[in-house]
């Protein structure tokens, strides 16, 4: 038996793979635990975009996300991610490109045709693509109680992988919190197909259509461990962005905002750490999505190996 | 001499915008910087986890008030950077215009008076103008740091006489270039004038290599302080041969 602490993205991805190859496994949740910071998320599978700032070891292996979350759950959109800039920040695009691979220079209102007029030039990485994060997760919990994987607040009854996200800084020192800042709109005007990033000079700024007019407009960075809800700042400076995209979103309905935090460790990048019998998969920055089932599969893998030995 | 404190490399370097505090670390290591300015304004108490992977780089703090508009936000960012790192070190930024982030010197002069009165030694972010440069030394400062160029412009040094005339008319104040520096050249530049030192951000940390971009910028300060103590020669309108061209032998 495997217990799986935590029912992040983190912990989903890694249950859900330790099921597959047929490790009895056993999630737990307590009922008084924070909400994981991954129903927050973008819900982008973008490991070139990401590329800009990442190490090349997350484009690397991020890439089999992708086909991943399209063999697990039902609305991953292949549609890729357009990549703008407002005219007085073109050599920014430029930085962004040359940071970057697998993308092409594109004119926006070729692929969003609702863009028209306002940004000569984009940058579009076709072979990404986006999902909606709550739904993901819901969905991948339902396929671990239909194999029979109980959710539960108890004692955990076997070996634990934990993947507690930022709960677990009581065992992992070098573990700490990015705060991320996102607002949920309803923007009946505005259609846009895939998501579109606008390059800005704090944070990797996105808009992500969630259907029915409605889109996810993310994420603030900042170094603190603050949890409180979002700040008239980050309200401000992602609505202004959504608004130099499209000055629709100046009528969009605010219907959420949400402040989570993310579990980081120095070098930003997600690992799996071995802590005596326990297993920690933490760390996940702002790659959860992308990565939780890269480093599932590498937890396959050692765990495999180990039964193995053991017999 | 800044306060009191000999510094051995003269480059200064800001923490924002590393892909992560990792490469931060790597770069401050690479450069050779021994001094390094932190904000606080956005991350307030709940920064910690941060801030002590900067204090663990062994460099000197320069908590600064970037982000700060207003005499009293600056000075009350001032204040609990003094608790929060226990340094009287602070980089004043006061900013007038939230678009071209130009200091408004007015408030810079009345918050720098506040502080020195205050016990904090301050390096108040500045233009080129003498008048407030005076102004800022009889408030207290004994540091100046004018703008090369709008912060994360990389633009270099955008008046680059005024700064001349700047370095002439406080030959006695450390001054450091602070802002707008773009690349390693510009930042040698800056020392080869006469300039105390050079604080920098961007440029080294949306550089597609940080560390090495670090570094480079670390050889430049040092190259263009070093030519500055060797003397550099004049320049001059016409060709100076440095052989004689009379008496050469006739061979044909």
């Amino acid at each position: 038996m495997i217990s799986v602490l935590g029912a992040g993205v983190a912990g989903l991805c890694a249950a859900t793979a330790l099921s597959e190859v047929g490790f009895e496994v056993e999630v737990i949740a307590p009922d008084g635990a924070p909400p994981p910071a991954s129903l927050l998320a973008g819900g982008m599978l973008a490991p070139f975009c990401e590329g800009e700032s990442a190490p090349d070891l997350i484009v690397e292996r991020g890439q089999a996300a992708i086909a991943w979350w399209a063999e697990h759950v039902a609305n991953v959109e292949l549609r890729g991610t357009l990549v703008i800039a407002p005219p007085r920040d073109g050599a920014e695009l430029d930085r962004f490109a040359r940071a970057t691979r697998s993308h092409a220079w594109v004119r926006p209102d070729d692929l969003e045709p609702d863009l028209s007029g306002r940004f000569a030039r984009g940058l579009f990485f076709a072979s990404e693509a986006h999902m909606d994060p709550v739904a993901a997760m819901a969905n991948l919990r339902r396929r671990l109680e239909a194999r029979g994987v109980r959710f539960h607040g108890g004692a955990p009854k076997g070996r634990i992988v934990d993947c507690r996200g930022l709960a677990a800084r009581d065992r992992l020192q070098d573990l700490r919190a990015v705060r991320g800042e996102m607002l949920e709109v309803n923007a009946p005007e505005v259609t846009l197909t895939r998501p579109v990033r606008l390059i800005h000079p704090r944070f990797p700024c996105y808009i992500v259509p969630r259907g029915q007019g409605r889109y996810m407009i993310g994420a603030t960075m900042v170094e603190t461990a603050r949890s409180g809800p979002v700040t008239a700042r980050a309200v401000m400076e992602l609505l202004s962005a959504a608004y130099t995209v499209h000055p629709g979103f100046a009528e969009a309905e605010l219907i959420a905002t949400g402040a989570g935090l993310r579990p980081s460790f120095p070098d930003n990048i997600p690992v799996l750490r071995r802590d005596g019998e326990r297993i920690h998969v933490n760390g996940m920055y702002r790659h959860g999505f992308l990565m939780a089932p890269v480093i599932a599969g590498e937890l396959v893998r050692m765990m495999t190996k180990e039964t193995a030995n053991a017999h | 001499m800044f306060y009191g404190i000999d510094l051995q490399s003269r480059l200064m370097l800001g923490t924002a915008q590393y892909p992560s505090p990792q490469v931060l670390r790597d770069a401050i290591a690479a450069s050779g910087a021994e001094v390094i300015t932190v904000s606080l304004r956005r991350e307030g108490a709940g920064g910690d986890a941060f801030r002590d992977i900067l204090k663990q780089s062994g460099c000197r703090i320069l908590p600064n008030t970037a982000g700060c508009h207003t005499v009293q936000e600056a000075v009350t960012t001032a204040q609990m950077a003094r608790e929060l790192f226990g340094t009287s070190w602070i980089k004043l930024e006061v900013i007038g215009h939230a678009d071209t982030l130009q200091p408004d010197p007015f408030a810079l002069v009345e918050a720098a008076r506040i502080l020195a009165a205050d016990g904090f030694e301050v390096f108040p972010y500045t233009t080129e103008d003498l008048i407030v440069g005076e102004k800022l030394i009889e408030a207290g400062c004994q540091v100046l740091m004018p703008w090369g160029a709008p912060i994360g412009s990389g633009q270099g040094l955008r008046h680059r006489e005024a700064l001349k005339t700047m370095r002439a008319h406080f030959p006695d104040i450390p001054l450091v270039v602070d802002a707008g520096i773009g690349a390693p050249s510009q930042a040698m530049a800056a020392m080869e004038m006469g300039f105390d030192a050079v604080l920098l951000n961007t440029a080294v940390a949306k550089a597609l290599d940080p560390v090495a971009m670090a570094r480079a910028f670390g050889q430049a300060v040092a190259a263009g302080r070093a030519a500055h103590d060797a003397g550099l020669m004049p320049r001059r309108d016409m060709a100076v041969a440095s052989t004689p061209i009379f008496g050469m032998a006739d061979l044909a």
